[in-house]
């Protein structure tokens, strides 16, 4: 494909919005914002137009100006709609949202039947968004506003990294916590009134979004999260000119398919929170409290098996863990890899036996200590119950206090039911 | 773009307009109230926008089944309320912003669906997103010897789907709407009521995009029934309203847009907005004017009770003789002056509580000392019963008292009395002035 020089000027436009919007929106995201700039978009719509139908043609700046005026006539209606009436807060948005863009269809299409020559030309890709009128005007727009931003981020990082965080925290601490708020406010709408001619006043707020939370589900320090919002941001946008420029399309629904590309892919791949990843520890987890419980029950039946030194049947295992057979094999056998257990096979298979190794037996003994320790401390203290120990301990008594661990293990010991760690196999 | 006038030639094409436009958007207000009750308005918006594939695939392959199209929405709403469920769920994100991503998303695809086969098929974009109501009458079959518009069959369906969901689970979606826990032990499943909730909003905006395009329907979902919410406390109420403001946005937005030359469905969404304004201004009890009345109303009561007691203790105090009275400029200062404080002493005065007398005084009548007295008497009877009950210091118990004395009535005086184990003295020791109602044992 052959870039032409304007096709490279929208090109830059459109990467250096993507940018400043993954950067932007990233605090929306982390501050549980990603609404507000919703509401912006749609506000801005008719800001822009009566910019447009006072002086009838288009001056970019103006146009900012009114759709900023719009965005701040929303903000401020919102703000006395929930503190006057009755009308809860999700409709209060809902209400604001569709009236305004509402009234810039009124505007556009007004606008539309109302020209007669080229000067209505651009109006209705605010909507849906269109790249291919762009003009260097708007390029130097975008670039300064995303200069501007990047720079007040990059000086105001740690203020307002605790603002995102921590704001209760920040208030006390001293820092204007009030201002930074409104900083990011004013942040979200320039990018939103700039990237509305690309993007649209319907998904330019997704746009702002899509980065943060996607770069959200890969890590949790802010800085890597920045810079990959900054990295996803710059591609959507560079995909919805490119893409763009080949076929007709809009440009606004482009770009947010590209970022939710991104977005499922992470939502499956990244490596905590992505979905495979769960699925992945979530298994190996079972997987290991079935390990658990096969050494426990092996201990208890060690026990009760003295006279055959430890060694169970698979039939005594399995009326003791209801599991069928293939269900124990699967533990057996890894178990037995890691020298856990030891298994001897005379006569059927189904006689086959099995017992805890010297390395089984200590690591056996512990976890049943714990449970027996834990057991007790609910019985004797049934309130405590509630606040139940995370299963992923290796010893369930770590969360048991101490005074009231050493009296109960005097009371286990007093009835033989406390295995010591070392304790060796023979009696 | 439409110039027709509701009366001389071509009135009809006028008049069916606004029917078909009043029947969608009923349906919409009357689904909504339940979105805005039960606080889903943005997931309404989410479904809203995201049917979006839905409608131009339904297009492209429908063949002119409404049933088909219907069933289709509905699956589309109820997969995507389970989408971001899940995301939430499972995904810890966050519901605002799976709400956003998913529903972008598949408004993405249904734009860059609607911009690949527009130029196949005869599917206009600007009439799916922005709605061309006007054009409307212009697609018409004969029925008995009338012009009816082809979409009138079809939305007229879509309302009585609404009509018919509202009627046989009313109770169920009552309780549902104003106590989801109480509906769950009640044994209705609240999850399965919230899923064709959203399936029902994915039919109405399905079918009502060619009244007012698909970005717009929200409008028509929650700007009604949230006026409504602010004119009624009843369900009933709620919905013959929210339907008397989708009709006439409906009717008013189609006026305007003509007279503006401009597009209907925003005029719609303006109409609508126009009256939610209007009901936040004037409602008669939730409006602001009318809760910034009653708190004048409260305040003018308040400070002339201040008032006649301010006279009633320096009279007690023997500061002033009974029918010696205070200068008007002294009195009104006491409750730091203004216009409501003039307010009140002129109401005061004419009902009698108070009286002039020579030199630009006032003093207060009989009927305004007995007010004041009692008015003296709640103010101690709780100051004692703070420090009876609290055991709060004597410096803490004025203030609460000075704001209570204005509430507390007759039997809430007599309760008082009565827990008190010695009712005729202040903490402070001053007399508490006996009731003049109650007749002593």
């Amino acid at each position: 494909m052959d870039i032409y020089y304007n096709t490279l000027v929208v090109l830059v436009g459109t990467t250096l919005l993507g940018m400043n919007a993954g950067l932007v929106g990233s605090f929306s995201v982390l501050r549980g914002r990603a609404l507000l700039g919703d509401v912006l978009a749609h506000a801005a719509l008719p800001g822009l137009c009566l910019a447009f139908l006072l002086l009838m043609r288009r001056n970019v700046v103006f146009m900012l100006l009114g759709a900023l005026a719009t965005c701040l006539l929303a903000v401020v209606l919102m703000a006395l709609l929930r503190r006057f009436t009755r009308v809860k807060d999700d409709a209060v948005m809902g209400v604001i949202r569709s009236v305004f863009i509402g009234a810039g269809f009124v505007l556009i299409s007004r606008l539309q039947n109302a020209a007669t020559d080229g000067s209505k030309a651009g109006l209705e890709s605010y909507i849906l968004g269109k790249t291919a009128g762009m003009l260097r005007s708007d390029l130097v727009l975008m670039a300064g506003i995303s200069a501007f931003s990047l720079i007040l981020i990059v000086l105001l990082f740690k203020e307002l990294r605790l603002a995102a965080f921590d704001p209760g925290f920040a208030r006390v601490q001293g820092w204007p916590a009030g201002k930074l708020d409104i900083l990011q406010m004013s942040l979200v709408a320039l990018v939103t009134v700039a990237g509305l001619p690309a993007v649209g006043a319907v998904l330019v707020a997704t746009m702002l979004i899509l980065p943060g939370a996607t770069m959200r589900l890969w890590t949790d320090r802010l800085g890597p999260l920045l810079l990959g919002a900054v990295i996803i941001g710059g591609c959507s946008g560079a995909s919805g000119t490119l893409i763009t420029a080949r076929y007709s399309f809009p440009t606004g629904p482009i770009i947010i398919l590209t970022g939710t590309a991104f977005f499922v892919v992470s939502l499956f791949c990244a490596p905590r929170r992505g979905i495979l990843a769960r699925v992945w520890a979530d298994y190996q987890f079972r997987g290991e409290l079935r390990q658990r419980k096969l050494l426990t029950t092996l201990f208890e039946l060690g026990d009760s098996n003295r006279s055959t030194a430890g060694w169970s049947t698979l039939r005594e295992l399995a009326d003791a863990l209801h599991w069928n057979r293939s269900e124990i094999v699967d533990v057996v056998a890894p178990a037995e890899r890691v020298g856990l257990v030891e298994r001897r096979i005379d006569g059927a298979i189904d006689d086959g036996q099995l017992r805890l190794t010297d390395e089984g037996r200590r690591r056996a003994s512990r976890l049943v200590r714990g449970e027996r320790l834990w057991a007790a401390y609910l019985e004797a203290y049934p309130d405590e119950s509630r606040s139940t120990t995370t299963l992923d301990l290796d010893e369930l008594e770590a969360d048991i206090p101490t005074d009231v661990r050493s009296q109960l293990e005097a009371e286990l010991r007093a009835s033989g039911r406390y295995p010591s760690v070392d304790d060796g196999r023979s009696p | 773009m439409s110039e027709l006038g509701l009366w001389g030639p071509n009135a009809d094409l006028a008049w069916w307009t606004i029917a078909v436009g009043a029947i969608n958007n009923a349906a919409c207000a009357l689904l909504g109230c339940y979105l805005v009750l039960r606080r889903l308005s943005l997931l309404g918006d989410a479904i809203s926008h995201a049917v979006l594939p839905g409608i131009v695939l339904a297009f492209l392959f429908a063949g002119q089944s409404p049933i088909a199209v219907l069933a289709g929405a509905m699956a589309i709403g109820v997969t995507l309320t389970f989408t971001i469920q899940m995301l939430k769920e499972h995904g810890g994100v966050g519901e605002d912003v799976g709400m956003g991503i998913t529903a972008a998303a598949l408004f993405s695809a249904g734009v860059v669906l609607l911009t690949t086969f527009a130029r196949d098929v005869h599917l206009d974009a600007s009439c799916v997103l922005f709605g061309e109501i006007e054009l409307i009458p212009f697609d018409v079959f004969t029925i008995g010897g009338f012009d009816v518009p082809r979409v009138l069959p079809a939305m007229a369906l879509a309302l009585s789907a609404v009509l018919v969901f509202i009627a046989l689970l009313w109770k169920e979606l009552k309780l549902a709407a104003f106590d989801p826990a109480l509906a769950a032990a009640a044994g209705f499943s609240p999850s399965f009521l919230h899923y064709l909730l959203m399936g029902m909003t994915a039919v109405v905006t399905v079918s009502s995009f060619k009244a007012v395009g698909s970005i717009l329907v929200v409008a028509m979902l929650i700007v009604p029934p949230a006026t409504a919410f602010l004119l009624t406390d009843r369900l009933r109420t709620m919905f013959v309203w929210s339907v008397v403001v989708a009709v006439d946005s409906a009717f008013f937005g189609y006026l305007a847009a003509s007279a503006f030359r401009a597009n209907v469905g925003g005029m719609s969404a303006v109409a609508a907005g126009v009256q939610f304004a209007l009901a936040v201004l004037f409602a008669p009890r939730h409006g602001m004017l009318s809760k910034a009345w009653n708190s004048l109303r409260l305040s003018i009561r308040i400070v002339g009770e201040d008032l006649t007691a301010a006279l009633f203790r320096d009279e007690e105090a023997g500061a002033i003789r009974q029918d010696a009275g205070l200068p008007i400029s002294d009195l009104l200062r006491r409750t730091g002056g203004g216009l409501v404080a003039r307010i009140a002493l002129r109401r005061l005065l004419s009902r009698g509580d108070l009286q002039l007398i020579p030199d630009g005084r006032v003093s207060l009548a009989e009927q305004g000392r007995s007010a004041a007295e009692s008015l003296v008497r709640s103010h101690r009877l709780w100051e004692a019963y703070l420090v009876e009950n609290f055991k709060l210091p004597l410096d803490h118990v004025h203030a609460p008292a000075e704001k209570i004395e204005h509430f507390i009535g007759p039997a809430l005086q007599r309760e008082l009395a009565k827990s008190l184990p010695k009712s005729d003295v202040d903490p402070h020791g001053r007399e508490i002035p006996p009731s003049r109602t109650d007749v002593p044992q």
